[in-house]
C-alpha cells in the first residue's frame, strides 16, 4: 500500500523523505554516501562550490564504483580543499594549473586507460576534471575545447559562480549582465557588467558535438545526480555546468541563502537547466513555481544598485526580457517546447544592445 | 642496427623502444618529424600499449603530459621554441609535482622577430624550470641520451629535457646505432612510478603549500638535482656498457690533454668544433674541447676537474641573457672561483647562423691573441648588416667584427 | 606504498584535522515548534505527530500517539467539528490537510484491528469517582485508569456516552462506534454504573472511600425562551427531541403530524434537529436571528442540511405562533454584528417549532454541595487544575466551561485527570509550557509537492433524508495515507534528509529512522543553510556564546 501511493510530503523537491524508498532517495539522503570532499575543508560559510562538489562527485563516485580520480583547475575549490597539510578528498585528486584541467584530465583518462590495458583490469578508473568558471569558460576554454575535440574520456564540471572568486570578485565570461564585481563595479552610466559581453559554454560544448551536456544547480539536488550519473554512463567528453552561488562573490544576505538563491535563478529563468546529448537538447528542467527576476536581484548585493531608488527602472526589466527569452527559447514552462537551437543569451543581449 | 635515417625518425624509434604510454604534441617546427613518426608507430600498431595525443597547443601538449604521468603513465612529448615558451606554466608545474616527463627540445631560436632556425635561447630561457636539461652534440647521442633520458627522470624523479640542435640534428640523415628493444628493456624496466593516481591509495597530488613548508619543499627539490649529478653518471656508464655508445654523461673531454685553451660547446656545434680542432692540433695548436652535455644540473665539480690547470677557457654560446652577458660563462666561472682561469663568452649561431670551422678557428685564434678583453664578444656579428641601419638612423657605424660587448655598449654613449 | 612527495603530496581526509567549527558564529539548533493544529485541538491532540506515522503507514502507532491525548478517535474522527484544519498551515499552500478524516481512519482501524489500550502496569490504590459518563467524565477515567488509579463512573443516564449519545443524530455517529470505543475504556478495569443519579456528592464520596471526585456533567438542559403561541402549535427543545430518537427510534407523535417545522437557533443542535427531522420526512425551517457569516453551527454541516433540503430564515426572530405559522421579526446587524429588531414583521407557515437556542446544566445533581460556586450555570474552577471550590473535587466539561463539545469536554477530562493525579500525590498539576508556535513564515513551502485535499465520500443527498444510515463515510487506506502525507509537518522534523544533504561541511550525521539528525559542531560553521533549506521550520540558528 506504502509503495502505491504516489504522493509524499515532499516528493522529490527535497534530499531525501523518510517515506522513499532508499532507491529513490538521492546520494545524499544516505548515511554511507561516498563524502567525496569531507568535513574540515576551508571554503567559506555557506560554499555553494564546496557542496556543489560533494553532490557531483558523490554521485559520480557512486556511478563508478569508486573508480573515479579527479583534476582540479586551480580556484576556490583546489585552495579550500588542499592547503598543506590537509586535504579533505577522499579519492585520488590532483591538482596542477589554472587553465590546464581539461587536459590534465586527457592526460589521465589516458593513462588509466593504458595502465589497465597493460596489467590486464577490465577495470578503468574514470576522469573528472573539474574548475570554476573562470578557470572554464577564459583560462581553460582552450584546452576544454581541445578535449572535447578528442572526445576524450573525461567528464568535465565547472562550478559557476559567475566571477573570480578565489582571487576577489573580478568578472569572469560567464559574469551576467549589470552584476558587480571588483572589476565591474557599480559606477558611471551603465553600472555593474557590461551587457552583451560573455559567452554560453554549454552551447558551446553542444556545438562540439559531444555525447553529453548538462546544466544544473545545488538547488535541485536529483536533478544533479541524475545528470552526473548519466553522464558517467557515456563515454567521451562530457560537460556538465552547475551553478554554485557563492555567498560573500554575489552579497548574498546570509550565507544560508545559497541554496535559495539558485533555486531562484532557475524558478526565474536565469538559469536554464537542460541537457544535450550530441549536441541536441534532450530534456528540460520545467520551472516549478515560476518567480520574478527581482525575487533572485533583491538577496543579493551584487545588484543591490539596481533596485536603489535611483536606479534605472530599465535595467531591472530587461533581466527580466532575459529571464522571459530564457523561458521561451528553452521551453522552461509548462509543455513548451525547447526551440530546436536555443542560443546564448549573449546573442539577445547583444542584439537589444543595437 | 646501423640505419641511414633522418635524426628525427631515430630518435622516435629510440622513444619507441622505451615503451612509452602517452605521446602527444603539438606541432612546431623542428621537432614535428619525431612526433610524426611516433604518431605512425602508434597507430600502425608498432609500438604498442600507448596512447597518441594530437592536442590543441603545447599548454595541452605539456598538460596532457602532466596528466599521464601522475597517471602512472611513461610519457613523452616533444616542441621547440614558441611551443617551449607557451609551455612554460606547465614545465614549471611538472618539475614541482616530480613527474619524469621526457621531453625533446628541438632547440630554435625564440621570435619576435619569429625565427625557425637553432639556437638555444629557447631551452636556456627554461634553465630555472626544475628540469633536468641534457644537450646532444649529435643525432647518434640524442638518440641514446633519449633512452637515458627516461631512466634518469624516473630514478630522479623529476622531468627532463632532451635538447637537439633543431634542423641541424632533426633534420639530418646520418647512419645511426639503435639498441636492440632486448638492450632497452634490459636496461630500462616497466615504469614503476614512485606515486601516481589510482583509486588502490587515493592521494591528493598537488596542494597549495605555504610559507611554512615552501623553502622545505624547493630545498628538496635541489636535492632531487643534486642527486640527478651522479645518477646522469651511473645511468651514463650502465648505458655504454650494455649498448658500447659513447653518448651521454654530464660533460665530455676532447683533446683536453695539455690544451692551452679549452673552448665549452653545447649541442651540434661540437661536432664542427672536433673537426677544426683536429686540425689545429695538427699545426701544433693546444686545444681542447668540453662538450657540457647536463646544463641543469649543472657539473660544477666535473667541470673544475675537465678544466683542470688550463687558465684560458671560452664559451662559444647561441644564446644569452638579455641586459646581461653569456649564460654559460656564469656557471663557469663560479666552477674555476678562485682557480684563476680566465673564462670568456664568445656569441655565435644566433637563430641559425652557420658555424663553420672557420667560426671555430676564428674564435681559437683571438682567444690565444688575447682579443677576448670583455667577457662576452659578438663573435659572428655582421657589421655591414649592422651599419646599414645604425648609420642612417643614429650616425653609428660598427667596425668590422668581431665586436666586444664594450663597443656596443661605447656606441650608445 | 607509494613514495609520496613532501608537502605537495596530502593523505586523503587529513582535513578531518581541522575543526572547523571554531568559525561559527551562529549555532543551528533543532527546535521544536508548537504546529496550530495541535495548538488549535481543545483535545491538546498531538496531531503532527500522529499524522507522522499515519503517513508512513504504521497506524497502530500513530493511533497510541493520538490516544495519548483522547481515547476517542473513531468518535471524534466524526464529530469533532475539527476547527484545527481551519489553523493547519497547508491552508496557506493549497487546502488544509485532512486531519479529521485521517483521525477517524485511524480509529476505523483501530476499532476494526481490535486494538486494546494498555492496562497500567501498577494499581496506585487510590480511588476516584466520576459522575457522568460523557466526554468529560470517560476521558478523565481513561486517563486516571492509565496512572494506575481506580476509576468508577456513575450515569444517570441509561447508557453511557453523555450529550455524544443523546445529543449527536446516529447518522453523524453511528451508536456502535461509540459503544465499541466506551467498551475499550471498560476493558481498562474502568467501571461504569450507569442510571442512577448521585445527589450527595460528599455522602458517596464517603461510602465508596474516594480519594478523589470528578464532576463530568453535561449541559442537558435545553435553554427556552418564551413565545407567545396559541394552543395549537407544538412548541418542543431540541435535547427532548434528539433524546427521543435516540432511545425510541422515533418521533414524538406531536412533531411526527407537523411538516412544517422551524428550527430555532444557529448552533450546532438547530443543524442537528433540523437535520434529523429531515430524515423523518419533515421539512424543517432554521430560523436564525444572525446571518450565516455570524451562525455558530459548523460550515461544514449547515452545507450537509442544506444539500439534505433543510431551509433557513436568516436574521429573523419568532415572535409568536399560532396553529400553522409562526410570527416573524426581520433583524439587522449593526455595526458590532449584533442584530437589532427592525419592527418588520412577516409570517412563517409552521406546524411546530423546535427551541435549539442553547443548552444549560442541570445543577440539581450539584446543589446538596453548597460550597460550589458557580457563574451562571458554569461551575468556577481553578483554571489549571479545574479543582472546584470544594478541596478534592474537579469538574471538567460542560458543567465547568462554555466551550460545550465534545472535544472540548475531552480535552478538560484529560486534564482534570492529571490535575487528581497530581492531586493524589500530594502535589499540585501545572501546565507543559508550550513551544514556540510553527508558523507559515518559517516554512520552506516549495520544497512541498502539490495536492489536493482528499474529499471524503458521502451519501448521496437523496439517499441520506430518508434514513439515518452515516452520512459521512471515511478515507480508504490509500487516501489517508494520501492525506497524513500532506501534512507539512509544521516545525517539526519530518526526516526528509535536507539538512544532511545541504550542509556545505558534511557537519550534520544522521541518526537513523525515527531519530532525526544532530548537528556535528566540530565541523558546522554556522552557515544557516540547513535552517533555511529546513522544510518545516525545526532548525533555528542562535548566537554563539563566545
Amino acid at each position: 500500500m506504502l509503495e502505491k501511493i504516489k504522493f509524499y510530503q515532499t516528493g522529490s523537491n527535497t534530499v531525501g523523505n523518510r517515506l522513499l524508498n532508499p532507491s529513490m532517495r538521492t546520494i545524499q539522503a544516505s548515511v554511507d554516501r561516498p563524502n567525496a570532499l569531507i568535513s574540515g575543508h576551508r571554503a567559506c560559510q555557506g560554499c555553494g562550490e564546496a557542496l556543489g562538489a560533494r553532490y557531483a562527485i558523490d554521485a559520480a563516485m557512486r556511478a563508478t564504483g569508486g573508480q573515479l580520480m579527479v583534476v582540479n583547475a586551480t580556484g576556490c575549490l583546489e585552495v579550500f580543499s588542499t592547503p598543506y597539510p590537509e586535504s579533505a578528498w577522499r579519492l585520488p585528486w590532483m591538482h596542477s594549473l589554472f587553465g590546464n584541467a581539461a587536459a590534465v584530465g586527457s592526460g589521465l583518462a589516458s593513462a588509466a586507460k593504458i595502465r589497465a590495458q597493460k596489467n590486464g583490469d577490465s577495470v578503468v578508473p574514470r576522469v573528472i576534471a573539474q574548475g570554476g568558471d573562470g578557470g572554464t569558460t577564459d583560462i581553460g576554454m582552450g584546452c576544454l575545447s581541445g578535449m572535447f575535440d578528442r572526445n576524450d574520456d573525461v567528464l568535465y564540471i565547472c562550478y559557476d559562480n559567475e566571477a573570480y572568486m578565489n582571487t576577489g570578485v573580478q568578472r569572469s565570461s560567464a559574469t551576467p549582465p549589470s552584476a558587480r564585481t571588483a572589476t565591474t563595479m557599480p559606477v558611471g552610466e551603465h553600472p555593474g557588467a557590461d551587457w552583451g559581453k560573455g559567452k554560453d559554454v554549454p552551447l558551446i560544448a553542444m556545438a562540439h558535438g559531444i555525447p553529453y551536456v548538462a546544466t544544473a544547480t545545488v538547488a535541485d539536488l536529483r536533478d544533479l545526480e541524475q545528470k552526473v550519473t548519466k553522464a558517467m554512463s557515456y563515454h567521451g567528453a562530457r560537460y556538465i555546468q552547475i551553478l554554485v552561488p557563492c555567498p560573500l562573490g554575489w552579497g548574498l544576505k546570509s550565507s544560508g541563502l545559497t541554496v535559495t538563491a539558485a533555486r531562484l535563478a532557475m524558478e526565474t529563468g536565469f538559469y536554464p537547466i537542460f541537457e544535450a546529448e550530441y549536441g541536441k537538447i534532450t530534456s528540460v528542467r520545467k520551472i516549478r513555481a515560476k518567480q520574478p527576476v527581482t525575487n533572485y536581484l533583491k538577496i543579493q548585493k551584487r545588484y543591490a544598485h539596481l533596485l536603489k531608488k535611483n536606479a534605472d527602472p530599465n535595467t531591472v526589466a530587461r533581466l527580466q526580457a532575459m529571464c522571459d527569452q530564457n523561458i521561451k527559447d528553452f521551453g522552461l514552462l509548462g509543455d513548451d517546447q525547447p526551440e530546436l537551437n536555443p542560443t546564448a543569451i549573449q546573442a539577445y543581449e547583444r542584439s537589444q544592445a543595437i | 642496427m646501423t640505419e641511414q635515417i633522418e635524426g628525427s625518425l631515430g630518435v622516435a624509434k629510440a622513444v619507441a623502444l622505451c615503451r612509452p604510454g602517452i605521446v602527444c604534441a603539438y606541432p612546431i617546427s623542428p621537432q614535428t618529424h619525431i612526433v610524426e613518426n611516433l604518431g605512425k608507430f602508434v597507430k600502425s600498431g608498432a609500438l604498442k600499449n600507448c596512447d597518441y595525443l594530437n592536442v590543441e597547443s603545447e599548454f595541452a601538449a605539456i598538460s596532457v603530459s602532466i596528466g599521464s604521468s601522475a597517471g602512472g603513465a611513461r610519457t613523452y612529448t616533444a616542441t621547440a621554441s614558441q611551443g617551449l615558451l607557451f609551455m612554460t606554466e606547465g614545465i614549471y608545474n611538472a618539475s614541482g609535482l616530480g613527474l619524469p616527463i621526457v621531453m625533446t627540445v628541438a632547440s630554435r631560436a625564440i621570435g619576435g622577430p619569429i625565427n625557425i632556425w637553432n639556437d638555444h635561447s629557447d631551452s636556456l630561457s627554461q634553465r630555472d624550470s626544475g628540469w633536468l636539461q641534457l644537450f646532444c652534440e649529435s643525432n647518434q647521442d640524442a638518440l641514446d641520451t633519449h633512452i637515458m633520458a627516461f631512466k634518469i627522470a624516473e630514478t630522479v624523479g623529476l622531468p627532463v629535457m632532451v635538447c637537439m640542435d633543431g634542423f641541424v640534428l632533426t633534420h639530418a640523415f646520418e647512419r645511426l646505432e639503435l639498441p636492440t628493444q632486448e638492450q632497452v628493456d634490459a636496461f630500462l624496466p616497466e615504469y614503476e612510478p614512485r606515486e601516481y593516481l589510482t583509486p588502490k591509495e587515493p592521494i591528493s597530488i598537488g596542494s597549495m603549500v605555504g610559507p611554512e613548508a615552501f623553502t622545505e619543499v624547493r630545498f628538496l627539490q635541489q636535492r632531487k638535482m643534486a642527486k640527478a649529478l651522479k645518477v646522469i653518471e651511473d645511468v651514463t656508464a650502465e648505458y655504454r656498457k650494455i649498448t658500447g655508445h659513447h653518448s651521454g654523461g654530464l660533460l665530455d673531454c676532447y683533446r683536453c690533454d695539455d690544451a692551452e685553451l679549452k673552448l665549452i660547446i653545447m649541442g651540434s656545434t661540437v661536432g664542427t668544433a672536433k673537426d677544426e680542432i683536429d686540425r689545429l692540433r695538427d699545426k701544433g695548436v693546444k686545444v681542447g674541447l668540453i662538450s657540457l652535455k647536463a646544463f641543469r644540473p649543472f657539473p660544477y665539480e666535473a667541470l673544475r676537474k675537465a678544466i683542470g690547470d688550463c687558465k684560458k677557457v671560452v664559451c662559444v654560446e647561441r644564446a644569452f641573457s638579455f641586459g646581461s652577458r653569456g649564460i654559460i660563462c656564469p656557471e663557469v666561472k663560479r666552477a674555476m672561483e678562485g682557480t684563476g682561469c680566465d673564462v670568456k663568452t664568445a656569441i655565435a649561431g644566433l637563430g641559425g647562423r652557420a658555424i663553420f670551422g672557420t667560426t671555430i678557428n676564428g674564435i681559437v685564434r683571438a682567444a690565444f691573441e688575447g682579443k677576448f678583453k670583455d667577457e662576452m664578444t659578438w663573435f659572428d656579428v655582421n657589421s655591414n648588416v649592422l651599419n646599414s641601419y645604425t648609420k642612417d638612423g643614429e650616425g653609428v657605424t660598427f667596425p668590422e667584427g668581431p665586436l666586444s660587448d664594450s663597443q656596443l655598449h661605447a656606441s650608445v654613449k | 606504498m607509494l613514495k609520496k612527495a613532501f608537502a605537495v603530496t596530502l593523505d586523503p581526509a587529513t582535513s578531518l584535522e581541522n575543526h572547523t567549527g571554531s568559525w561559527r558564529t551562529l549555532r543551528p539548533v533543532n527546535v521544536f515548534k508548537l504546529p496550530p493544529c495541535n495548538k488549535q485541538c481543545p483535545a491538546g491532540e498531538n496531531i503532527q505527530q500522529w499524522l507522522y506515522y499515519a503517513a508512513q503507514g504504521d497506524y497502530e502507532q500513530a493511533w497510541r500517539i493520538l490516544t495519548e491525548e483522547n481515547p476517542f478517535p473513531a468518535c471524534m474522527g466524526r464529530v469533532c467539528y475539527h476547527t484545527c484544519e481551519g489553523k493547519c498551515n497547508r491552508g496557506l499552500l493549497d487546502e488544509s490537510v485532512g486531519i479529521n478524516s485521517v483521525e477517524r481512519f485511524l480509529g476505523d482501524y483501530a476499532l476494526e484491528h481490535g486494538l486494546a489500550f494498555k492496562r497500567p502496569t501498577r494499581e496506585s490504590g487510590k480511588k476516584v469517582l466520576i459522575i457522568g459518563a460523557g466526554p468529560a467524565g470517560l476521558s478523565a477515567a481513561y486517563h486516571l485508569r492509565r496512572f494506575g488509579h481506580t476509576v468508577h463512573v456513575v450515569e444517570q443516564g441509561k447508557e453511557p456516552g453523555g450529550m455524544m449519545r443523546y445529543g449527536i443524530p446516529t447518522y453523524r455517529l453511528p451508536r456502535d462506534i461509540l459503544d465499541k470505543e466506551i467498551k475499550r475504556i471498560t476493558d481498562m478495569g474502568v467501571t461504569i454504573e450507569c442510571g442512577r443519579k448521585v445527589d450527595d456528592i460528599e455522602a458517596e464520596k464517603a461510602k465508596g472511600k474516594y480519594d478523589a471526585v470528578i464532576l463530568g456533567l453535561g449541559a442537558g438542559i435545553s435553554q427556552n425562551v418564551d413565545i407567545p403561541q396559541g394552543d395549537t402549535n407544538h412548541i418542543l427543545n431540541a435535547l427532548k427531541v434528539l433524546g427521543e430518537i435516540e432511545t425510541t427510534g422515533k418521533l414524538d407523535s406531536e412533531i411526527k403530524v407537523a411538516r412544517k417545522v422551524a428550527v430555532y437557533g444557529g448552533g450546532n443542535t438547530a443543524v442537528d434537529v433540523a437535520r434529523s427531522l429531515r430524515r423523518f420526512g419533515a421539512e424543517p425551517i432554521i430560523v436564525y436571528r444572525r446571518n450565516r457569516d455570524k451562525m455558530r453551527a459548523s460550515e461544514e454541516e449547515m452545507a450537509a442540511a442544506e444539500a439534505e433540503g433543510v431551509q433557513v430564515k436568516w436574521l429573523s426572530t419568532i415572535t409568536g405562533a399560532s396553529k400553522d405559522k409562526l410570527k416573524i421579526e426581520k433583524m439587522a446587524l449593526d455595526e458590532n454584528g449584533y442584530p437589532q429588531p427592525t419592527g418588520e414583521f412577516e409570517e412563517l407557515p409552521a406546524d411546530a417549532v423546535v427551541l435549539a437556542l442553547g443548552q444549560n446544566v442541570d445543577q440539581a445533581a450539584i446543589q446538596k454541595l453548597k460550597e460550589l460556586k458557580f457563574e451562571k450555570d458554569s461551575l468556577i474552577v481553578d483554571p489549571v487544575t479545574l479543582e472546584t471550590s470544594v478541596k478534592g473535587i474537579f469538574a471538567a466539561g460542560d458543567c465547568a466551561t462554555r466551550d460545550r463539545t465534545v472535544t472540548h469536554a475531552i480535552g478538560m477530562g484529560k486534564n482534570a485527570a492529571r490535575a487528581v493525579n497530581a492531586y493524589l500525590k500530594g502535589t499540585v498539576y501545572k501546565k507543559q509550557p508550550k513551544h514556540e508556535d510553527a508558523k507559515f513564515e518559517d516554512m520552506h513551502p516549495w520544497y512541498y509537492s502539490e495536492a489536493p485535499k482528499t474529499v471524503r465520500p458521502e451519501l448521496e443527498a437523496a439517499r441520506r433524508t430518508s434514513n439515518f444510515d452515516e452520512v459521512q463515510h471515511g478515507l480508504t487506506e490509500e487516501n489517508a495515507i494520501f492525506e497524513a502525507r500532506r501534512c507539512l509537518s509544521c516545525g517539526n522534523c519530518m526526516e526528509c534528509d535536507n539538512c544532511y544533504g545541504v550542509c556545505p561541511d558534511s557537519a550534520i550525521i544522521k541518526l537513523g529512522p525515527g531519530k532525526g539528525y544532530e548537528f556535528n559542531y566540530d565541523y558546522c560553521k554556522g552557515c544557516g543553510i540547513c535552517a533555511q533549506e529546513c522544510p518545516c521550520g525545526h532548525i533555528a540558528m542562535v548566537p554563539e556564546k563566545i
